[in-house]
């Protein structure tokens, strides 16, 4: 039991420090560090090229045909 | 532990990062303090007293606040004369985000910056842009979220009102 309630303590405490992202720090989010990939239209070409050599379209989440023409 | 001991600690630990001082319509807006994006000097609010202030907390990454600043350099421009000002407080991180932004769209009206996010966190923002309608008294009167085209005459109804009032 007391271990228990220690270790929910100790959650609670860690969840305190959950920091949330204020409206006026989302300018933070939309800088070029922030991304996914540093270039979006690169990403996707890779991509296509990847699935056109793999033959594999659809693994990344897309659907389509292997030839790399779509 | 009972339920309630339990209960109590988990209010304990989590309020207090949950409260916050917020503005709110009906009491006196928190004094700011600030120094101008392009200039020297510091402007606070305290200074514009006996004036309609419409407090408007904006960023240069933010769509809406593009659309607000034309329309609200047109409200200064008309109800100037009669007492009204605009405070644009700038929450970019960088000044110099703001200054680029205010070549594209140019306004008279003051702008002060503030990169470390205080004022917007004491006046509780809680989107981009938000502003804050104050009167002659200093209290703030209405808060208006977002920004559209269609809020321009929406807001000068309200400015006139409080210009009107003694």
């Amino acid at each position: 039991m007391t271990v228990k309630t220690a270790a929910a303590g100790l959650v609670l405490v860690l969840l305190c420090g959950c920091e949330t992202v204020q409206p006026w720090e989302r300018g933070l989010l939309a800088k070029e560090g922030m991304q996914w990939t540093p270039d979006i239209m690169d990403a996707r070409l890779r991509s296509q090229i990847y699935a056109s050599k793999e033959a594999s379209s659809g693994g990344a989440g897309a659907a389509g045909g292997g030839c790399g023409c779509n | 532990m009972s339920v309630v001991k339990r209960f109590l600690l988990i209010v304990c630990l989590v309020l207090p990062g949950q409260l916050q001082a917020a503005a709110v319509v009906g009491e006196v807006a928190p004094e700011l303090s600030l120094p101008e994006v392009v200039g020297e000097e510091t402007i606070s609010l305290s200074s514009l007293r006996g004036k309609v202030v419409y407090v408007d907390f904006w960023a240069a990454w933010c769509g809406p606040c593009r659309v607000s600043f034309p329309q609200l350099q047109l409200l200064r421009d008309d109800l100037g004369e009669k007492g009204f000002e605009v405070l644009a407080i700038s929450v970019d991180e960088q000044a110099s985000d703001a200054r680029a932004f205010l070549e594209e769209v140019p306004v008279t009206y003051p702008v002060v910056h503030d990169g470390e996010g205080v004022t917007p966190a004491v006046y509780g923002v809680l989107g981009m842009p938000t502003g804050y309608l104050i009167d002659r008294e200093g209290v703030v009167r209405d808060i208006h979220q977002g920004y559209r085209k269609s809020d321009g005459e929406k807001l000068r109804a309200k400015i006139v009102t409080l210009l009107g009032e003694e």
